[in-house]
């Protein structure tokens, strides 16, 4: 079974958030979705101060055996993307909901933030998997 | 349709291997991580169960009169014992309908080993063309297992496991050649680059022969391990290097055609020497991704004069720490040349090399290239 963190929220397509108290937003994607993808090799990662819309594809994760679309879970602007991730893709396995973060949103409406799930939601959608 | 399993499925299952349908086999795609794996067979010795390949014997005393028609590579040149031969074997139009090993046992006796994937095609092929002969008879050996143990230690380790005779007989078995030591068949052949051995044996044996590799530190090597170790050996893959619609003169299987003597009127030369005389217009060649990302199957790769080709198969190199790929492109491109591939709606730099890209785990690229 893949570790659900309680305190983050989460989208149907795997990513992660953890919402700061400043507007400010963490990203990356879910253990359990790593741990479908296999060892990371590649991972694209959106530019800073570019305006993205909830939905959209921001960044590509690209493992041994796929490549695979990440998704903005909520509307805002890049304020940091995780640039170690260049040289070692490996920390999204190792520690996708610490080292392994992607990228920082400074986010548009707060209250987007509740229309993502919580860890329970989220690990009903795993269990269908 | 159900999944069906080897042998060794109990023993993935206890390895902790990730299982997912293979050409309707429950295979093990990894064990934890496909790049240790891969690392594994490059530096030490890992084992593969690959006994959903294909293992068909052929005998009586017309086997090599068939095969000699049925392949496109010449088994006539098979003299010793055990010898081994690689071939594709072709429609009427010359495309490739599988690529396989053949064995020459002995004049009564050849093994032919198949792909899983496309085994039923296989058989109906090979049945309609066999003849209705007292001479010939074709059986199919789905009760035996095969492992493939592969890497640098893979010979001294699986020797360790045997009676001191029969690791003799093996360390002395030239690559490419089989023998039987206790109704056990041993080839000296592979699908990573690397020496080592592939293992016929039934299925009970298999799991004590697995259980045994284990105990002496042999890794278990998942389906994703497998592709990346042969994409960089540079050996073409069923369905993706070459398929029906392709023939081995744009697949890079040039070579394995037996063209020599002229009156053997093997399937698909006609249309293989009518290929070669209107020339060719595309031929396989190795790409190297210089700039950053992951080349994968089906890509389009673009040259400055306009003209473009396309990957057949890419991925990341673990050995290489790069992006490589096998592409078919135009018969006038060159070693050296530059290029660019469609990567997602992206153009990302590329450069034509030779391959195989690495070969017992060593970079086969000159340093300029990289």
């Amino acid at each position: 079974m893949s570790n659900v963190p309680q305190e983050l929220k989460y989208t149907k397509s795997h990513e992660w958030v953890l919402a700061g108290d400043d507007g400010q937003v963490t990203i990356g994607i879910t253990d359990h979705a790593q741990e479908l993808l296999g060892d990371m090799v590649f991972i694209e990662l959106p530019e800073i101060d570019k305006q993205l819309a909830a939905g959209d594809e921001c960044s590509v994760v690209e493992s041994v055996k796929a490549a695979s679309d990440v998704y903005a879970p909520v509307a805002g602007t890049v304020i940091a993307v995780n640039e170690n991730l260049a040289d070692a893709p490996e920390l999204i396995n190792e520690d996708p909901y610490g080292e392994g973060w992607m990228f920082r949103l400074q986010i548009a409406d707060v209250n987007e933030l509740d229309g993502l799930m919580d860890a329970e939601a989220y690990e009903s959608i795993e269990a269908e998997e | 349709m159900t999944a069906k399993q080897t042998p060794l499925y109990q023993q993935h299952i206890d390895a902790g291997a990730k299982i997912v349908d293979f050409s309707g086999w429950q295979m093990p795609i990894h064990y934890g991580s496909q790049l240790e794996e891969h690392h594994a067979v490059r530096q030490s010795a890992g084992v593969f169960d690959v006994s959903h390949m294909n293992v068909v014997d052929l005998h009586g005393r017309g086997g090599k009169a068939f095969l000699r028609y049925l392949l496109a590579n010449d088994v006539d040149k098979l003299k010793t014992p055990g010898k081994a031969l690689y071939s594709c074997m072709l429609t009427d139009d010359g495309g490739i309908i599988d690529d396989l090993i053949v064995y020459y046992m002995n004049e009564d006796w050849y093994r032919i080993i198949l792909n899983a994937g496309t085994h039923d095609k296989d058989m109906k092929w090979i049945n309609s063309q066999l003849p209705d002969s007292p001479d010939i008879s074709l059986s199919e050996r789905p009760e035996l297992a095969m492992l493939a143990i592969q890497g640098p230690q893979a010979i001294e380790k699986f020797s360790s496991l045997l009676t001191s005779e029969a690791a003799n007989k093996v360390a002395e078995l030239p690559v490419f050649q089989a023998c039987e030591i206790d109704g056990i068949f041993i080839g000296r052949t592979g699908y990573t680059g690397e020496d080592g051995v592939e293992v016929i044996l039934p299925g009970d044996d298999a799991v004590d022969l697995w259980q045994q590799l284990m105990a002496v530190d042999v890794k278990p090597i998942g389906l994703g391990a497998r592709d990346t170790l042969r994409l960089e050996a540079g050996m073409a893959l069923y369905g993706l290097d070459m398929d029906e619609t392709t023939s081995p003169l744009v697949s890079g299987l040039g070579w394995t055609l037996a063209w020599q003597p002229e009156e053997r009127g093997f399937i698909g030369r006609k249309a293989l020497q009518t290929a070669k005389q209107n020339g060719l217009e595309q031929r396989m060649v190795g790409l190297l991704l210089t700039d950053r990302g992951i080349l994968r199957s089906h890509q389009q790769v673009k040259f400055a004069d306009g003209s473009s080709g396309e990957t057949t198969s890419g991925s990341y190199s673990p050995t290489l720490e790069k992006s490589i790929a096998l592409a078919r492109v135009p018969a006038v491109v060159k070693v050296g040349d530059s290029c660019e591939v469609d990567i997602r709606g992206r153009l990302i730099s590329a450069v034509v090399v030779k391959y195989p890209f690495v070969r017992n785990g060593k970079s086969m690229l000159n340093t300029e290239q990289t």
